[in-house]
């Protein structure tokens, strides 16, 4: 992507303009139109009352009321209707509109981040009690279901799924890459099937890519082979089928926004057409290029179904992904919270929830500080 | 063809050009620059032979026969649509890009055809440079590593990159403007100097000719004026072809004139051409003279 141009401020800049404010002898009032100011918050406060006693004196004292959703409904609607009566009485109609918009569209942006925030909160909040240094240092050998849900630990699941989500990766990017390549800076007649063949494989359900793993590599070899047993090895296949195309098509728009200007810059300097992708276009584009494999360790990260026939999981540690079953953390959450009704089983698996969690927040930094947009090769 | 690697030393100050502004050489003094892989040393001359170019099947450009000498700046000149951008990318080989575009005739650089079978279209842009009517520098590098870029796409060997990325960048006029600032991003500069680093970054190389499409038509008027007295300059060392739609600037920047003119639904053609002072005072065809007074176009 091209870095739109940001001029850092000049110190000389800073300088000069507060000494100008500086030699402004009379203090002038200064204001920002359409900016909300104390009143305004005091308006809303008292609006808000309003509507709550309103509801309330209609609700409980007039009528036999509703239930706590209409209620809720009613108080928001009450709300809007009298801040914006006050709004137009106070600023006139046009900066009422204004006002009115504002508060709506703020109140939905905070309903819509509600449940994430529950969400997030919720697995926290049943995690974190059990969570301790242990769950990265033992196994589950030994720990039966109705043992308290901090007995043992996850760390077998840890090194699964950072082997799994590693070895997916270094599989899928580079065809990722290549293929978004072949979309974008080639000519071939090939693209458009290519193009469709992508959207049909992003839209494959993640349960048929572990089943064609399992049909066509583990069940035929893996009598002569443990490398195509059930492991970590597989689980990365059947992974790397669901990244290729969410990275391909991420790359390919992202590429798509590379000016062709730069490309033409470099053909004039001599360059080859191959020597312009790799040393313009994925440069340039580098800073979405790490967007696209963000979402695709996102999407490979939290994956379940194709585990359940490829790597199968094990309650031992296993750090050999070549060999033998292997633990991740969404399998660790599945078998722990589907198998039993026990809370000790419960707590263990949104103690592994937990982790996931805060190790896909850890990829997602490492990948942001490695493929971070860096100002003008500052490498040297 | 292949590219001798000799020294670029003898960079030929072969004053044979016309009479402008004397500009001091702001290199005079300068230890030569030695690349290894790039194109060989002095300006080249440029000729095209009946050339014709299409885009699908719509004839832009008919028969152009055009001689663009050594050492001198050649400005080509006509209303929009007439052809000159499209003349100007064929003679380096960019019209080829285009999807679609065909052509015809020949371009002699320096007596060889540029389109004989046997020779890359790499080669012959190294040897011929191009600067685009918008700024393009790469965002990714920072201001030297622009300058750079071509060595580095090119494969071109370079024994003193710091000394070549001054040189370049006091050869189009932005030295002093960024010699403190050369690790920042290329695309943290005003557009002046964003066009001025393009104008280096094809320097760099070291080619025998460079090309221009509109280089100044984004610019206010005090980069203009500086991409003209760089110019100027240039023209000592290499050949240089110019398009603009700026008659003063064609009367200011160049030696020669040619003009283009494409008449409803009909391939634009060659009008005129002459040396800029014949075109400007005293041209042959009258269409010439309605355009350079400014009565069309």
């Amino acid at each position: 992507m091209v870095a739109p141009v940001r001029l850092p401020p000049r110190r000389a800049d800073v300088a000069a303009a507060s000494a100008t404010s500086a030699s402004t002898a009379v203090p002038r009032p200064r204001r920002r139109p359409s900016e909300f100011e104390g009143i305004d918050y005091a308006t809303m406060a008292g609006c808000a009352v309003s509507a709550l006693a309103l509801s309330w004196v209609v609700f409980t004292r007039l009528t036999e009321g509703v239930g706590w959703f209409g209620f809720v409904l009613v108080v928001y609607l009450c709300f809007l209707a009298l801040y914006g009566l006050v709004s137009a009485d106070r600023l006139g109609r046009l900066l009422a509109v204004d006002r009115l918009a504002t508060v709506a569209i703020t109140s939905g942006a905070v309903l819509l981040a509600a449940p994430l925030v529950w969400l997030v909160g919720y697995v926290v909040l049943k995690g974190l009690p059990s969570l301790s240094t242990d769950f990265f240092r033992e196994d589950q050998g030994g720990i039966t279901p109705s043992m308290p849900a901090d007995a043992g630990g996850g760390s077998h699941a840890i090194v699964g799924s950072l082997q799994q989500v590693a070895l997916s990766l270094s599989l899928s990017l580079p065809l990722a890459l290549a293929t978004a390549v072949f979309l974008n800076e080639t000519r071939s007649r090939l693209r458009r099937p290519v193009r469709i063949f992508v959207d049909a494989m992003s839209g494959l359900p993640s349960i048929v890519a572990g089943l064609f793993i399992f049909a066509v590599l583990i069940l035929p070899y893996a009598e002569d082979s443990d490398v195509f047993g059930n492991n970590g090895l597989m689980a990365s296949l059947a992974l790397g089928m669901i990244m290729v195309p969410t990275i391909t098509r991420t790359v390919e728009v992202v590429l798509r926004l590379v000016p062709d200007g730069l490309r033409e810059a470099s053909l004039a300097l001599g360059a080859s057409r191959a020597r312009t992708v790799w040393s313009v276009v994925l440069p340039t584009a580098r800073s979405g290029i790490t967007t696209a494999v963000v979402l695709g360790i996102a999407r490979a990260v939290g994956e379940t179904a194709p585990l359940l026939f490829t790597s199968v999981g094990a309650s031992l540690f296993n750090s050999n992904p070549f060999n033998g079953p292997q633990e991740s953390l969404p399998l660790f959450v599945f078998r722990n919270i589907r198998n039993t009704p026990l809370p000790t089983q419960i707590d263990r698996g949104f103690t592994g929830a937990l982790v996931l969690m805060l190790i896909v927040l850890t990829l997602f930094a490492i990948t942001r500080m490695v493929g971070g947009e860096r100002k003008g090769g500052r490498r040297r | 063809m292949s590219i001798p690697t000799e020294q670029a030393t003898e960079q030929a100050v072969d004053l044979t050009a016309g009479p402008m502004r004397s500009i001091d050489d702001p290199l005079a003094g300068r230890p030569p620059i030695r690349l290894v892989g790039g194109p060989p040393p002095g300006a080249a001359t440029l000729t095209a032979r009946g050339a014709c170019a299409w885009f699908g099947d719509h004839l832009v450009l008919e028969n152009v026969d055009l001689h663009m000498p050594a050492n001198q700046v050649t400005a080509l000149i006509g209303p929009s649509g007439c052809g000159k951008s499209t003349f100007l990318r064929l003679l380096n080989r960019m019209h080829e890009l285009v999807p679609g575009a065909q052509l015809a005739g020949e371009v002699l650089l320096d007596g060889q055809d540029i389109y004989r079978a046997g020779i890359r279209a790499q080669e012959v842009r190294l040897r011929i440079g191009m600067v685009f009517q918008k700024p393009n520098p790469f965002p990714a590098m920072s201001i030297r590593d622009n300058v750079l870029a071509g060595l580095k796409l090119a494969r071109i060997r370079c024994s003193n990159k710091q000394e070549l990325v001054e040189q370049a960048l006091l050869r189009a006029g932005l030295w002093r403007e960024v010699r403190d600032r050369l690790g920042d991003a290329g695309g943290a500069l005003s557009g002046g100097q964003q066009q001025r680093l393009c104008i280096a970054r094809a320097l760099a190389v070291q080619p025998n000719v460079l090309l221009m499409d509109e280089p100044c038509s984004a610019l206010d008027p005090t980069s203009t004026r500086r991409i003209e007295d760089t110019i100027a300059e240039l023209r000592q060392h290499i050949t240089v072809v110019i398009v603009t739609h700026n008659m003063q600037q064609a009367q200011r920047a160049s030696d020669h004139c040619a003009f283009f003119l494409a008449t409803e639904n009909q391939p634009g053609q060659v009008v005129e051409h002459d040396t800029t002072e014949t075109i400007f005072s005293d041209p042959a065809d009258e269409r010439t003279l309605a355009y350079v007074e400014g009565r069309f176009g």
